[in-house]
């Protein structure tokens, strides 16, 4: 038992990482990795709407009809998302701005919805936790990695919470600010994908 | 009617939803590798955006709004866009079957595209009149129609190119988006 639940939670940080092995949320990944801070919120809050969702769908699965799952899977969805919302409107108001409309977004972001048709549905709670748990933080590592990048080599600086530097290259850095720029975004995901591509060769 | 036309103009090149606001880009990869089905999608997005648009801005003008209860917006609006997509599908098939046969396979996609619930959202945010809304999305629409063409145009040329193992697929693919938004860039200004 805890043998599985183990590798359901570390497959999501390695083998089946999303958004470079399992191709979903690029939305996201793209629009607000333009700083290390805003990276590991969004992270943070994938995660908490991706265990909830995946604990309650379990849960009602043998309540749910197949028929009406996909509408099911959105209620629930959408519920814990609002919930992010509110609790962000109430206590990282800044964060909240800065990550915009990403966060309603997070319905339609395939990975809850995903998870819950491919997994939740069909696996105890337990379980279905330790799923979302590990696809959530694998979710916010990749998103850390390419922003600590973006914001390293597009600003020179480093945040990690809280909206103050907590490192700044030399004044003699020149900053690349295209990678801060949407096509900058475009590129730095396809290499890094490519750069996972080659580490990990199935 | 000025404004309009500049709005037009603004949704479809400047803020492109697709290059600029990084929206929509799972059907944006997914369905771009051959012309026919970009065209598809296209087609769908814009048919169900408009509708979409419309319908949401009278949910808050007239629902959320006077029972001040502006929260559930996203929760009632992901409902109203798949019932709404539900709906057409059904409508299709029943009375134009020909082009329920080319829309088709699109639709149920379109519940999970985040670009038609994210230029809902960004209507409501930018606080637009109803008609203004109705353009909107339109020309959002349009835009993410035009950036998915023009990519599965490129894609198409890519298929016979001898790409380097690591970057093949999704990789080279966003790299292209990459430079389609380089372009796309230069627009900035125009208005």
């Amino acid at each position: 038992m805890a043998l599985s639940l183990t590798k359901e939670f570390t497959k999501g940080l390695w083998a089946e990482i999303p958004p470079f092995r399992l191709v979903l949320g690029l939305c996201p990944t793209l629009a607000v990795t333009k700083s290390l801070e805003n990276g590991i919120g969004m992270g943070i809050a994938l995660t908490f709407v991706l265990v909830c969702s995946n604990l309650f769908i379990s849960l009602l699965r043998n309540i749910i009809p197949s028929k009406v799952r996909i509408a099911c899977f959105i209620v629930v969805v959408a519920t814990f998302v609002t919930i992010v919302e509110l609790l962000m409107q109430a206590y990282t108001y800044e964060l909240f701005l800065t990550l915009g409309i990403f966060i309603p977004l997070i319905v339609v972001n395939c990975i809850p919805l995903g998870r819950a048709e491919a997994f939740a549905y069909k696996n105890g709670p337990l379980s279905s936790i330790a799923d979302g748990l590990g696809l959530g933080i694998g979710y916010g590592l990749s998103l850390s990695a390419l922003a600590s990048v973006r914001e390293i080599l597009g600003n020179g600086t480093l945040t990690v919470w809280g909206g103050t530097p907590a490192f700044t290259m030399s004044p003699d850095f020149l900053p690349f600010k295209f990678l801060l720029t949407a096509p900058g975004a475009f590129v730095g995901l396809g290499l890094m994908l490519c750069l996972m591509n080659l580490i990990g060769k199935k | 009617m000025g404004d309009l036309f500049v709005l037009v103009i603004s949704c479809i090149f400047i803020n492109n939803i697709l290059l600029a606001q990084y929206l929509g880009n799972c059907p944006f990869l997914g369905t771009s590798k051959k012309m026919e089905t970009a065209i598809g999608m296209a087609m769908a997005v814009i048919f169900v955006l408009v509708l979409a648009g419309g319908l949401t801005w009278i949910l808050n003008e007239y629902m959320l709004k006077p029972m001040d209860v502006v929260y559930l917006q996203t929760l009632s609006f992901i409902l109203v866009i798949a019932a709404l997509v539900q709906f057409v599908e059904m409508f299709l098939k029943k009375s134009i079957p020909a082009l329920y046969g080319s829309l088709g396979i699109y639709l149920p996609l379109i519940t999970t595209n985040c670009a038609v619930l994210g230029v809902c959202l960004i209507n409501i945010k930018e606080e637009y009149t109803f008609i203004e809304s109705l353009v909107t999305s339109f020309a959002y629409a349009a835009g993410f129609g035009l950036a998915l063409v023009l990519f599965a145009g490129v894609r198409e040329r890519i298929l016979l190119a001898r790409v380097p193992k690591p970057l093949q697929d999704v990789s080279i693919g966003l790299i292209t988006a990459g430079i389609i938004a380089m372009t796309f860039m230069s627009f900035k200004g125009m208005v």
